[in-house]
């Protein structure tokens, strides 16, 4: 058995009333998702708790993992800079971004830096195109990034660790 | 504090759905209260359930998500009377590439949206709501979860509110990154636990859609306008706009303009007019190439087809949609090889896997692709390319096979020349 932090249970309790009777499975994948954000990963642990708590197989909870580019088996870093490329981005600058984070950080589309710290993704359109080009640091949205900005975003990082 | 906008509004703007945008604390409940918020659901608790929903349907709005459907027709598929709990879903997937408005209606004016669902709430007799957020909005589902906090704490969700014996509760739902969760059944799955792969239609889900049950699911913007159009009646609503396209809609304008954002504009608004005077026009005073104008989906328009109003039926007219409402611009440098290459990695890598058509097509498309933009491009491929498309179209399960068809296939017809180009250097490079 896993526990989590008290504010993340009373979300987690709260989460498995607000389904229908009988229906705790749709909890599955935000559980999964807020869960990652504290352990780091989804490890084999998390998903049989997942499926504990959602009353179904961990083989249920299993399938899902795969399908949703936001959950990952391997820890991501610390700090993950996600970076759109895709079209609205793309046209005022955000490959030529993506390609200056690679080679500012030595990684490239999910790798993470050697002490574990940042990792880097190559992203699809995350609602910020009218703000091009644009990059999530992870939950924060960053609107009209130049390589310069994410130098010094990027610099910060750093200093937070 | 009054709130800093993402973007400057246009004095040429319409605002209805965006009025309380930059107010001060326009996230409250009680900033909403204090500028109309909540008449409508008191105007709605009087009327009779099929008088909601007809002045639904004379407002003319059409659904924001995409398809553009009739929204009150929608509503009237529910069956109101059946024995089985009713849902309303709330699609706030936005992950079509060039749209960022729904973020914008959720962080400003959340309690429009929630008032717009309960009043669907009334007109179908259902108690339960579920707002499926894309999991990269994380930020927005916890100032939504805050929104939800305040209106169950000043009884305006929760048991009896208001006093008038309705019960409704809504919750937030997170997805996790997947471009197919926001088409419809697809979304139903994944908010049911699973992966998100679409279902076989019908049953629709109006009939049989959350766990069985009659669902209604209608995207951000059409929950968001529902107010308005009680408030004032459908039919001001729909005059707003041109027949059968009522209202206003948010249009996120990105790309080559000078004052990319999002905008506030009665259907059929002349799109040349919006994207010089309200987006400021083409930086660098260069010419206009091309538009896409309602998301990535949709069919690419060429610069002289520009000329026309935007409604879904003048789009459709030339082959077109207004989709999602984001309009992508791109100047005369834009080099529509790239283009191609970069939607079509979308949805190859968005595929669900589930029929072959769409993930060998997009796959198959995606390779030819890079292989030209890499310089080793045949001529072949130009036509390969609008012939694979065009074997896709209307042979996949849902519509994202479509979606990656057919903006390739205007791209190559319309764009040729791009291509023809990109075969010519590489000649040169070989020649040299
Ligand atoms: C591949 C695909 C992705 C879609 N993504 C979204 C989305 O992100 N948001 C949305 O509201 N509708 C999306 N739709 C459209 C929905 O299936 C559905 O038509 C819509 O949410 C219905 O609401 P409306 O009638 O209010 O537009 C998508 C459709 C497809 C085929
Ligand atoms: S068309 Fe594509 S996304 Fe839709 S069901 Fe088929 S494989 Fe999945
Ligand atoms: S295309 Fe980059 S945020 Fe939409």
């Amino acid at each position: 058995m896993m526990t989590f932090s008290p504010q993340l249970e009373q979300k987690f309790a709260k989460m498995l009333t607000a389904y229908p009777e009988g229906k705790k499975r749709s909890a599955v994948v935000p559980m999964l998702i807020y869960a990652q954000d504290e352990v780091g990963s989804i490890t084999p642990e998390l998903i049989d708790e997942v499926a504990r708590r959602c009353e179904v197989t961990p083989l249920q909870v299993d399938e899902v993992v795969g399908y949703y580019s936001m959950l990952h088996r391997k820890p991501m870093g610390k700090f993950h800079v996600q970076v759109c490329t895709n079209i609205s981005c793309l046209l005022v600058g955000g490959m030529e971004l993506y390609e200056h984070a690679c080679k500012k950080l030595g990684i490239s589309h999910k790798q993470v830096t050697a002490d574990g710290q940042i990792s880097l993704e190559e992203v699809e359109c995350m609602g910020a195109c009218s703000w091009a080009p644009a990059v999530e640091i992870n939950y924060d949205f960053h609107h009209h990034v130049t390589p310069e900005k994410l130098d010094q975003l990027i610099d910060g990082l750093r200093k937070a660790q | 504090m009054p709130k800093k906008l993402y973007n400057e509004p246009s004095p040429l703007e319409t605002r209805i759905l965006s009025k309380r945008f930059g107010l001060e604390n326009s996230e409250s409940l009680a900033t909403y209260l204090a500028n109309d918020g909540f008449k409508a659901f008191r105007k709605a608790r009087e009327m009779k359930p099929e008088e909601i929903i007809e002045e639904v349907k004379t407002s003319a709005l059409r659904g924001r998500g995409g398809a553009g459907f009739p929204t009150g027709l929608k509503w009237s598929f529910v069956p109101r009377s059946s024995p089985k709990p009713k849902y309303i879903v709330i699609n706030a997937d936005e992950s079509e590439p060039g749209t960022c408005k729904d973020r914008l209606l959720m962080e400003y004016d959340p309690h429009q949206m929630i008032e717009g669902i309960l009043i669907a709430g009334l007109a179908m007799d259902a108690h339960k709501g579920y707002i499926y957020i894309r999991g990269e909005y994380r930020y927005l589902i916890d100032h939504m979860d805050r929104a939800l906090a305040e209106a169950y704490s000043q009884g305006y969700l929760g048991k009896n509110i208001l006093g008038t014996g309705f019960d409704f509760d809504l919750y937030t739902h997170s997805g996790a990154g997947a471009y197919e969760c926001g088409e419809e059944t697809a979304l139903l799955d994944s908010l049911e636990g699973k992966r998100g792969v679409p279902r076989m239609k019908p049953p629709f889900p109006a009939v049989a859609g959350a766990w069985a049950s009659p669902t209604l699911l209608n995207n951000v913007e059409t929950f968001s306008a529902i107010p308005a159009i009680i408030r004032d009646g459908g039919a001001a609503f729909a005059a707003l706009g041109t027949p059968k396209n009522g209202g206003t809609r948010l249009l996120c304008v990105s790309g080559h303009v000078n004052k990319p954002g999002v905008y506030e504009v009665p259907l059929g608004y002349p799109m040349m007019k919006f994207i010089n005077e309200i987006a400021g026009g083409i930086p660098g005073g260069k010419k206009l190439k091309a538009v896409i104008p309602g998301g990535s989906s949709c069919p690419i328009l060429k610069a002289d087809e520009c000329d026309i109003p935007m409604d879904y039926d003048s789009l459709a007219k030339i082959g077109s949609m207004l989709g999602s409402g984001g309009m992508v611009v791109m100047d005369e440098t834009t080099d529509m090889v790239k283009v191609a290459l970069r939607i079509m990695r979308f949805y190859a890598h968005e595929s669900c896997g589930w029929c072959i058509p769409c993930r060998e097509g997009t796959t198959w498309l995606r390779k030819i692709l890079q292989r030209f933009d890499d310089g080793g491009g045949r001529h072949d491929d130009i036509g390969l390319l609008g012939e694979l498309s065009k074997n896709m179209l209307g042979r996949t399960f849902c519509a994202l096979g479509d979606a990656a068809a057919m903006p390739t296939i205007s791209i190559v017809e319309k764009f040729a020349e791009d291509f023809e180009k990109r075969l010519a250097r590489d000649r040169q490079m070989v020649a040299v």
